[in-house]
């Protein structure tokens, strides 16, 4: 009874006032797409396990010093690191609201973003084309998957990208699109990151061993 | 007690969040010099090793693995810092947390795989002969 009447004194309402913190419309976009990297970090990690185990399992096939070719996964590394600080400035134009600046930076990042997964993409079928496929040996298997899964992202992020672009040419920088923006900038910058982890790991390790 | 209940609130509005116009934009987004020396880092530091393997300059197979390998991993931590803006306060603190456990999940996982798998013939009974071969 008692407690009754402390409920009806107002002490519930009182308690839904607590814990509604201030919460801007996306305040918890970020570290929620955030967690989403970190569970893709993870993809990747057991991908780089499998290759890490299968590399050397040429199965008198051909062997990484054979396949690749350093001059092109340079220039493909240079156009990925030159998307990343592209990216950055569209961010930096974002910020202080240029539309026009905002839309040139992420057309060139785009750019670039194409040009990788076009190197990529010729690099498979240079392979394919030499018989080094998929089902030739397990490194090729593990080769395929680890950079594939890679290129796959790159390809899914520029999609993201031209619909940004259509979104921002639509809407201008509303803050909506600006979360958007800075979402596929982490997405971009990890994609980045995963990058050294493949060119380190699978191209200048493989051609040392 | 109502009195002092919404003094309770006050008092926890404030000191959980002191500024609430920073919350939900926690993340720092540097400026056009972070972002160069950020890709000023990148660009040696992936030029050095790409340079290392291309002219073959250390011979010794292991030793230059690892430079490789030390060259990644830092200029890992140079994109996570400049690129992706990395501190212990975004979001209070939690993108660290998650990228933390993340990091430990990884190196658990490959490690692991590495350890387990380059030592499969290890402790095996003397009589379990791998090579076919050695049976007839």
């Amino acid at each position: 009874m008692s407690s009754n009447a402390t409920t009806a004194e107002g002490e519930v309402p009182q308690f839904y006032e607590l814990v509604p913190h201030h919460h801007a419309p996306h305040g918890s976009t970020q570290i929620g797409f955030w967690i989403y990297l970190m569970s893709d970090c993870l993809i990747f990690a057991s991908l780089f396990a499998i290759y890490g185990v299968l590399g050397g399992n040429y199965a008198a096939g051909p062997s990484p010093e054979h396949l690749f070719n350093l001059p092109l996964v340079a220039v493909s590394t240079a156009a990925l690191l030159l998307s990343s600080i592209t990216y950055g400035f569209a961010m930096l134009d974002m910020d202080e609201g240029k539309k026009t600046g905002t839309l040139v930076w992420l057309v060139i990042t785009g750019l670039l973003g194409a040009v990788f997964l076009g190197l990529t993409l010729y690099e498979f079928y240079h392979m394919i084309h030499e018989g080094a496929v998929p089902q030739r040996s397990a490194f090729l298997s593990a080769f395929f998957v680890l950079v594939g899964t890679h290129a796959l992202h790159v390809t899914f992020g520029i999609l993201w990208l031209v619909t940004l672009l259509v979104q921002i040419g639509m809407k201008g920088l509303i803050p909506a699109n600006k979360i958007r923006v800075q979402c596929l900038s982490m997405f971009w910058h990890f994609l980045d990151v995963i990058w050294i982890g493949v060119f380190t790991v699978v191209y200048l390790m493989g051609m040392l061993r | 007690m109502s009195a002092s209940t919404s003094h309770d609130t006050l008092a926890h509005g404030t000191h959980a969040h002191p500024n609430p116009d920073a919350h939900g934009d926690g993340h720092d987004h540097g400026t056009r010099r972070t972002y160069l020396i950020g890709f000023a880092l990148s660009v040696i530091l992936t030029a050095i090793p790409f340079w290392l393997v291309m002219a073959d300059v250390i011979s010794d197979t292991m030793i230059a693995t690892i430079v490789i390998m030390g060259f990644g991993v830092v200029q890992i931590f140079v994109h996570m810092v400049y690129f992706l803006h990395m501190n212990t306060k975004s979001e209070g603190g939690w993108t660290m947390m998650a990228a933390i456990f993340t990091i430990i999940v990884i190196v658990i996982a490959l490690s692991g795989s590495l350890w387990v798998m380059f030592h499969l013939n290890t402790n095996m009974m003397p009589g379990h002969i791998m090579n076919p071969a050695d049976l007839i």
